[in-house]
């Protein structure tokens, strides 16, 4: 029966996303024009095919690896306040964008090796090595507790020296500015190629391990008592955390609540297994992503909305509304 | 005679429609077959100075922020520096784009296939380069005559002072975290020219984040801000007692004054003159 349901909700999902997708291709500054072009002027095939194609898709895979972290992230805390960048990635992104932008013009040779690493690179790394520094002060993954304390620690810390170095130096502020809001206007097909492989291989990843984070669901107890590798597999769920966070924050900026809010969206259709959870979550979060990119583009075209900014207005508002729903009938979320 | 002159001018005309290739800040090689008759600028300083060079007519899209002179505000907004619109640039079909070297969108644009410069200006020295550069890239002859424009505009504004206002000691306040200008910031460059003592030395930095102490310790004779961020001056801390609050030696830009005061470009001159006009009305006689 509840399998039944999880399938028909995961093909749903797909098709909301197809429709999506096509949507996508339609909406942008300069309207249905660039469409209706497409034959014959090669800019509006360019606006279409290398912006908003790519842009659209990219927002999908940013959504479904911030879904696929979130729901990993609560399965492996049994938090459902966990979210992806628990483990003090955004703070490590952000703190890489930062001296990114410190370094640059600092001296040609810095500029140089910068313009080669470009800031999606210096993001991406930033939020790795906060997730290695949150493992080496956290001791390991052995204990849960630990790591959460170590990765809010690290989270704030890295968060400090980020503000210190825009006070530093005043004028990269709107510049940081700008990727704590999130984007997924610059998302280019060489972003989407990379958000892709690394997508397939945490969802491969998760879900192998997903059978450690249902037995972790019966306590921790229970799951060492069934005899399976749980230090090894929660590394490397950690890892998966790290990467796919990692991933989408790089090419998209610090994007708010779609990897809070997925899973939770989906337990509250289907109650299922941490496998299913984590293949609906990381479809439901690149739905939202997708619609809060599509909303961004058209509420106040032809200027933009951060898209940051639009879901954690639609996620929260959801979230609020499900969690009243549920209080009247006095269940929890 | 006046055949060599037609001659040398049909010479002229063909250099300046030759290819021009510029070195950007990034240290990256642009060059472009023709001058570029298509420009989108996403930083203000540089629209200001496409404009003052004499190629406003060649902007086709500007960022949000730009807003002089008056004709860019009639051209298409393709977001800001900090979050360009991608589509609507590429819509414009711009033969370059010209932009900050923070902005994120660098990597996208150039990957797009657009024609990207990367400009900063951020000292005196900086903007004379940039105007040179942007000269070279629009096959403008002579750009640097927009630079001895500035200067002497600047000169003019320091000779139109008394001697007094050598002894006055500003304290130019960005905004109110409190930010200042420092001396190697360049407003605090124009100050030094004006004849103006600037209370943060070079060594701190252009646009030091100040402990308010610093300022009181300080006792400025004269404090520049902008109106906006002058909300409570004199109710901060210990402020009261500071010369320039005690005496009302306060001047308050407005939003328009400070547009001008905070661009790093050809309206530097007009810079000068406003805080000129603020230290012949408010510094100590």
């Amino acid at each position: 029966m509840q399998r039944r349901r999880a399938q028909w909700l995961a093909l749903a999902l797909l098709a909301f996303g197809a429709l999506l997708l096509m949507l996508g291709a339609a909406v942008g500054s300069t309207g249905l024009d660039s469409l209706r072009a497409l034959r014959h002027d090669p800019v509006a095939l360019q606006i279409v095919w290398d912006i908003r194609v790519p842009r659209t898709l990219g927002a999908w895979l940013a959504g479904a690896l911030l879904g696929l972290a979130g729901a990993v992230a609560q399965g492996l805390f049994r938090n459902p306040l966990a979210d992806p960048y628990l483990l003090g990635s955004a703070s490590g992104a952000s703190m890489g964008v930062a001296v990114a932008l410190l370094l640059f013009g600092a001296s040609p040779a810095s500029t140089q090796w910068l313009v080669r690493l470009g800031l999606t690179g210096a993001a991406f790394l930033g939020a790795v090595l906060a997730v290695l520094l949150t493992l080496t002060l956290a001791r390991g993954v052995q204990q849960t507790l630990r790591l959460l304390l170590a990765g809010v620690i690290v989270g704030v810390v890295l968060g400090a020296v980020k503000d210190l170095i825009s006070i530093a130096s005043v004028d990269i502020m709107q510049a940081l500015t700008g990727f704590m809001l999130g984007s997924t206007g610059l998302v280019g097909w060489s972003a989407c190629a990379v958000m892709a492989g690394l997508g397939a291989l945490c969802l491969l990843l998760a879900w192998a391990l997903a059978p450690v984070l249902d037995a972790l669901a019966l306590g921790e107890a229970t799951a060492r008592s069934l005899g399976l590798p749980l230090g090894t597999m929660r590394a490397a769920l950690v890892a998966v955390l790290a990467l796919a966070t990692g991933a989408a924050v790089a090419q998209t900026g610090l994007i708010a609540f779609v990897g809070l809010a997925a899973p939770h969206l989906v337990r509250s259709i289907v109650k299922t297994t941490h496998a299913r959870l984590i293949v609906l979550s990381a479809l439901m979060g690149g739905l939202l992503l997708m619609a809060a990119d599509l909303g961004a583009r058209w509420l106040i075209a032809p200027q933009e909305l951060p898209v940051g900014v639009l879901t954690a207005v639609l996620g929260g508002s959801y979230l609020l509304w499900l969690m009243h729903r549920r209080g009247a009938t006095g269940g929890a979320l | 005679m006046k055949r060599w002159l037609i001659l040398g001018l049909a010479l002229l005309g063909a250099l300046a429609a030759q290819a021009t290739e510029v070195v950007d800040d990034r240290g990256v090689s642009v060059s472009l077959a023709q001058p570029p008759q298509r420009i989108v600028s996403l930083l203000p300083s540089l629209t200001e100075s496409v404009c003052a060079l004499g190629a406003c007519a060649r902007l086709v899209g500007v960022d949000r922020y730009s807003n002089w002179p008056a004709s860019v505000r009639a051209l298409p907004q393709a977001g800001g520096g900090i979050d360009p619109n991608v589509e609507a640039i590429v819509a414009l079909r711009p033969d370059v784009v010209l932009l900050a070297g923070s902005s994120r969108g660098i990597d996208r644009l150039t990957a797009l296939g657009l024609k990207v410069v990367v400009l900063e200006p951020k000292n005196h020295a900086d903007v004379r380069r940039v105007l040179d550069k942007l000269g070279t890239l629009l096959g403008v002859p002579d750009a640097l005559q927009v630079w001895r424009a500035i200067d002497a505009s600047v000169a003019a504004a320091a000779q139109s002072l008394p001697a007094g206002v050598r002894r006055t000691r500003v304290y130019y306040e960005v905004n109110n975290g409190p930010y200042a200008a420092g001396a190697s910031s360049f407003m605090g460059e124009t100050l030094t020219r004006l004849g103006a003592r600037n209370i943060v030395p070079a060594a701190l930095g252009p646009f030091p984040k100040l402990n308010p102490e610093f300022v009181v310790r300080a006792n400025p004779d004269l404090i520049m801000v902008s109106e906006r961020s002058a909300q409570g001056l004199e109710q901060r801390p210990g402020w009261a007692g500071i010369r320039a609050v005690r005496e009302g030696r306060v001047c308050r830009f407005s939003a328009e004054q400070s547009d001008v005061l905070v661009r790093p470009g050809p309206r530097m001159g007009e810079a000068a003159q406003l805080m000129a006009q603020c230290l012949r009305d408010k510094a100590v006689p």
